[in-house]
C-alpha cells in the first residue's frame, strides 16, 4: 500500500501531469485560456485574485526552497536550521495567509455573484475543491506542525522533502513518506491527486504566464498563413476534440 | 522606405442616416453567438452622445491608446510592460458588463402560453448573462436620436470645454451618427498591450486580428484599445474584434457593413504607406500635429519611386494597381476631406470620416436663408463654431482648421455643383476659394454622391497563387467545402469530424455577388451559364437552371444523386469558386 501511494500513485500523477498537457495543447489551444470572470463582477476580483495569485507565487516560492534546496546544501552555506525554519515561516506565513484569504473572497465571491456562479462548471467546483484542501492542509501543516508544533516537532527536510527530490531520479523510498504525519502526507497525496487534475482544468492558465512579453516588440506583424485550412481561428477543427460553442 | 499596404475604410458622415444596418447585419454575421451578446464590432452611435460603451472617449477613466512622455517616447496610457504584468491578475481599467450592456431576452413563453385573461400577458426581460428577471436600463443605443439627451448626451466627454455653449441652444444645435468599427490601426495599442502576443496586425493588408489559439485571456487588449472596440468573449475566455470581413477582403468583396449600407457612404481600398515612419509620426509632441503627422506617412501610389519600393517590399502589382484606384487614397490625401478619428490616441487609425456638412445646412435652412448658397454656408462655417470645435474634438484632436477647411470643401462642392445641376454657368471661383480646382471638385462630386460599387470597393484580392488557401474560394478539395455544406456536416468520424466541418465566414462568395452586382435581373446569372443562385430567388416560379433541361432529363435520370452535381448545368452557384479563376 505504502508503495503504491508514495511510489506508484505519484508516477501516474505525474504522467498524466505531463501527458495530459501535451495533449490538451494540442488539442484544445482554443480553450486554453484563464476563463476570466472580470466582465461580470470587478470589486471583489481585484481584492481577491492579486491576494490569491501573488500568494500563491509566493507558496510555489517556499515550496522550491523547501522541498528542491536540500537540507545538506543550506547546512553547508551556514544556514542554522532555526535561522531556515524562521525564514521559512516569515515568508510562507504570510504569502498562505494572502492566498487563503484571497481564495475565500474568490469562492465567496463565485457563490455569490450569480453570473459568476452560472459560469462555474462542475470541472471548476471539483478543482477548486481539491485546490482548497491541498492549500488548507498545507497552512494547517504549517501552522500546527512548524509553528504551534502540535504533536511533536517535524522536520520535513528530513523526510518528505528528500523523497519529493527522489521521485525525479526514479528512486522513491515510500519509507521515508511512511514517517511523516497524517497532515503531511494528506497534503502530499493531494497536491498528485490536483496535479493530476490540472491539464483538463483552468489551471493550465498556469503555464502561459506571459514572460515573452518583456522581450516582444510591441506590436506584431504576421503573414497571413497560406497553409490550406490554417487561417487564424477559423481553421477546421482538429480531429479529437470537441467544437467548443 | 518600408512600404506596406492597408486596407482602410472612409466614411462620409453626411449620408448616413443611423438606420443601424451596419450594425445588424455585422452582428448576424459575426457576433450572434452565445457569450458574444453584448458586442457589436460594428455600432451606430448618436453624437453628441455617450457612445458604446458608455462615455469609452474618456482615457483620464479607461485609459486606452498611447501617451507621450516628456522624453518623446510613447507609452500605453495604462502603464508599461511590468506595471500590465504585476496587474494581470484583475485588470483594475477594464469595463464591466454594466458600462456595455446587459444583454436580455424576454419570456415569450408567457406570452405564447397565455390563457384567456383580463390583463395582458406581459414578456418579462430575463438577463442572459445571469438568467433572472432584470430592468433594462441601458443598451448599446440607448441615447439613440438624442434621446434621453439631457442626461446622458450632456455628459459626452467630447463637450468637455464647450458643454456650456451646447446646453443653450441644445435643442436647435446638432445630432449626427458615428459609424465605428475597428480602425485597424498602424500603430495598435491593444496588439501594444496583449501580454501573450496574440493581436498581429497582418503583414500584407494591415487587418488586425486576434489570434484565436494564443489569447490566453488576460483582457489587457479591452484596455489598451482607446475605442473600445476589443470585446471579452465571457463564454470562451478569448478576446474578438473586428475582422474587417477579412475572409471577404481576400477575395475582393467589401465587409459586410459596407456593402450593406444603405446610405453608401463606406469606401473601401488600399492606403501605401511607410511603415518606417509610423512610430515618429505617432510620436509627434503637439496632438493637433498628429492628423498631418499621419497623413505624411501615407505613399503616392502614383509616385515612380514608391512605386519600385512597394514592388521591391513584395507587393503585388495589382495590388499597386489598386492603391492607385483607391478611394479612400482620394479622399484621405488627394481631396483631403477625410479627417481620423481621434488622433490623439496616437494609434494611427485607419477608418477615417468625412465630418457632416449636415448641422451647418440645417441651421441656415432655419433661419430661411438659401443653404446651398457658398456665401451663407461659409459664413455659416465661421459663426457657428460648436459644431466645428464639437467635431475638432472628434476627428482633429481639438484643432478646428482642418475641420474649417473640410466643411468648407463639402460646403463649396454644394454650390459649385447647384449652378451645373440647374444649368448655369459653373462658377470658378468657389473651388478656387477652398483650393481646389473644377475638375478636382467634380470628381470629388463623383466620388462623393454617385459612385458606383467598384468606385467605392476598390478591393483586390488575394494572390491567386495562394487562392486554394483562401476561406471563401475553396479550391483544394472540389468535393470538400461547399457541396459537402449543402449536405451534411460529416467526416469520416461521424457529424463535426475532418475537414468537412468548416463552416466558411460568408455565406456569399466573390462570383455569386459580382453576378448579382452587374445583373439586371432579380435571378442573376442563371440563365447565362446554367447557374442557380437560390440566395436571390425571388420566389417566382420555378429559378432557372435549377433543373437539368427536360430532353436531358432521362439521361441523366440512371446516374445517382451526388453525381447530377458534377454536370455544369446543375451546378449550384454556390461551388461557383471551384473553377479557380478568381484571381
Amino acid at each position: 500500500m505504502s508503495t503504491f501511494l508514495w511510489v506508484i500513485f505519484p508516477y501516474i500523477c505525474l504522467a498524466i501531469f505531463v501527458v495530459g498537457h501535451v495533449w490538451r495543447y494540442q488539442y484544445d489551444k482554443f480553450g486554453w485560456t484563464t476563463r476570466s470572470s472580470q466582465l461580470y463582477e470587478s470589486k471583489l476580483l481585484r481584492i481577491g485574485s492579486p491576494l490569491f495569485h501573488f500568494g500563491m507565487l509566493g507558496v510555489v516560492a517556499g515550496h522550491f526552497l523547501g522541498l528542491v534546496i536540500p537540507q545538506s546544501l543550506t547546512d553547508r552555506l551556514g544556514l542554522s536550521h532555526e535561522a531556515y525554519h524562521i525564514i521559512a515561516l516569515a515568508g510562507g506565513i504570510p504569502a498562505g495567509i494572502a492566498a487563503v484569504v484571497g481564495l475565500a473572497i474568490l469562492v465567496y465571491r463565485r457563490r455569490t455573484v450569480g453570473p459568476v456562479f452560472s459560469a462555474t462548471t462542475v470541472n471548476d467546483k471539483v478543482m477548486y475543491a481539491v485546490l482548497a484542501l491541498v492549500i488548507f492542509l498545507g497552512m494547517w501543516n504549517t501552522i500546527a506542525g512548524s509553528l504551534l508544533t502540535i504533536g511533536g516537532e517535524y522536520n520535513y527536510r528530513d523526510g518528505v522533502s528528500p523523497w519529493f527530490r527522489q521521485i525525479f531520479w526514479f528512486q522513491p523510498d515510500a519509507s521515508l513518506m511512511e514517517g511523516a504525519p497524517l497532515g503531511f502526507q494528506l497534503h502530499a497525496f493531494l497536491a498528485f491527486v490536483l496535479f493530476a487534475m490540472w491539464p483538463f482544468t483552468r489551471l493550465v492558465h498556469v503555464f502561459s504566464a506571459p514572460i515573452g512579453y518583456f522581450t516582444r516588440p510591441y506590436i506584431v506583424y504576421r503573414s497571413r498563413d497560406s497553409r490550406p485550412g490554417a487561417a487564424t481561428g477559423t481553421r477546421a477543427p482538429k480531429r479529437g476534440w470537441e467544437k467548443v460553442g | 522606405m518600408r512600404v506596406m499596404a492597408q486596407m482602410a475604410m472612409v466614411m462620409n458622415l453626411d449620408k448616413c442616416i443611423g438606420c443601424h444596418t451596419c450594425s445588424v447585419t455585422c452582428k448576424q454575421a459575426w457576433t450572434n453567438r452565445s457569450g458574444m451578446e453584448y458586442v457589436w464590432f460594428n455600432n451606430v452611435e448618436t453624437r453628441p452622445g455617450l457612445g458604446y460603451p458608455r462615455s469609452y472617449e474618456d482615457q483620464e477613466e479607461w485609459k486606452g491608446g498611447w501617451v507621450r512622455t516628456p522624453a518623446g517616447r510613447l507609452k500605453l496610457r495604462s502603464g508599461g510592460r511590468l506595471n500590465r504584468l504585476l496587474n494581470i491578475f484583475s485588470n483594475p481599467k477594464m469595463p464591466s458588463i454594466q458600462d456595455y450592456y446587459e444583454p436580455w431576452t424576454y419570456d415569450y413563453e408567457t406570452l405564447l402560453n397565455a390563457p384567456a385573461q383580463e390583463n395582458f400577458p406581459v414578456a418579462v426581460p430575463h438577463s442572459l448573462i445571469s438568467g433572472k428577471q432584470m430592468n433594462v436600463e441601458w443598451s448599446a443605443n440607448w441615447d439613440d436620436d438624442l434621446g434621453g439627451s439631457r442626461q446622458h448626451a450632456a455628459k459626452d466627454p467630447m463637450l468637455k470645454g464647450i458643454e456650456d455653449k451646447v446646453k443653450m441652444e441644445f435643442d436647435e444645435t446638432f445630432m449626427f451618427y458615428l459609424p465605428r468599427i475597428c480602425e485597424h490601426c498602424l500603430n495598435p495599442s491593444c496588439a501594444a498591450a496583449c501580454p501573450s502576443g496574440a493581436i498581429y496586425k497582418r503583414e500584407e493588408d494591415g487587418i488586425v486580428l486576434v489570434d484565436q489559439d494564443k489569447c490566453r485571456g488576460w483582457r489587457m487588449c479591452v484596455t489598451g484599445c482607446p475605442y473600445k472596440k476589443v470585446y471579452f468573449n465571457h463564454k470562451t475566455g478569448k478576446a474578438e474584434k473586428c475582422t474587417f470581413c477579412y475572409p471577404r477582403i481576400e477575395v475582393g468583396i467589401p465587409t459586410v457593413c459596407a456593402e450593406t449600407c444603405v446610405g453608401r457612404l463606406r469606401y473601401i481600398g488600399l492606403m501605401l504607406y511607410d511603415a518606417d515612419k509610423v512610430l515618429d509620426a505617432a510620436s509627434v509632441e503637439d496632438d493637433h500635429d498628429l492628423y498631418e503627422a499621419q497623413r505624411a506617412v501615407f505613399l503616392d501610389p502614383h509616385d515612380p519611386v514608391v512605386q519600385r519600393e512597394a514592388e521591391a517590399a513584395g507587393i503585388p502589382g495589382d495590388w499597386i494597381e489598386a492603391a492607385k484606384k483607391s478611394p479612400v487614397w482620394k479622399l484621405i490625401s488627394e481631396y483631403k476631406v477625410a479627417l481620423p478619428l481621434h488622433p490623439e490616441y496616437r494609434t494611427m487609425p485607419m477608418v477615417w470620416y468625412i465630418p457632416p456638412l449636415s448641422p451647418v445646412v440645417d441651421v441656415i435652412k432655419d433661419t430661411g436663408y438659401d443653404a446651398e448658397d457658398h456665401g451663407n454656408l461659409f459664413a455659416a462655417i465661421d459663426a457657428l463654431r460648436i459644431p466645428v470645435e464639437y467635431l475638432a474634438n472628434l476627428f482633429t484632436a481639438g484643432d478646428p482648421a482642418p475641420v474649417d477647411l473640410v466643411l468648407r470643401k463639402l460646403a463649396a462642392m454644394r454650390s459649385y455643383m447647384r449652378d451645373i445641376n440647374l444649368g448655369r454657368d459653373p462658377q470658378a471661383h468657389i473651388p478656387e476659394a477652398v483650393g481646389m480646382t473644377e475638375e478636382q471638385m467634380y470628381e470629388m462630386f463623383r466620388l462623393l454622391a454617385i459612385a458606383k460599387y467598384d468606385e467605392r470597393y476598390v478591393i483586390p484580392s488575394a494572390h491567386g497563387e495562394e487562392a486554394h488557401a483562401l476561406e471563401e474560394t475553396a479550391t483544394d478539395c472540389p468535393v470538400s467545402d461547399y457541396d459537402d455544406e449543402l449536405m451534411e456536416l460529416s467526416g469520416p468520424f461521424g457529424e463535426g469530424s475532418g475537414r468537412g466541418s468548416a463552416t466558411p465566414v460568408a455565406v456569399e462568395n466573390f462570383r455569386m455577388l459580382q453576378t448579382r452586382q452587374t445583373s439586371d435581373t432579380l435571378v442573376a446569372g442563371g440563365a447565362k451559364r446554367g447557374r442557380v443562385n437560390l440566395l436571390n430567388w425571388d420566389g417566382k416560379g420555378v429559378p432557372a437552371g435549377m433543373f437539368p433541361d427536360s430532353e436531358k432529363d432521362a439521361s441523366v435520370a440512371t446516374v445517382d444523386g451526388p453525381a447530377q452535381l458534377d454536370g455544369p448545368h446543375a451546378r449550384p452557384d454556390n461551388t461557383a469558386g471551384s473553377d479557380g479563376k478568381v484571381t
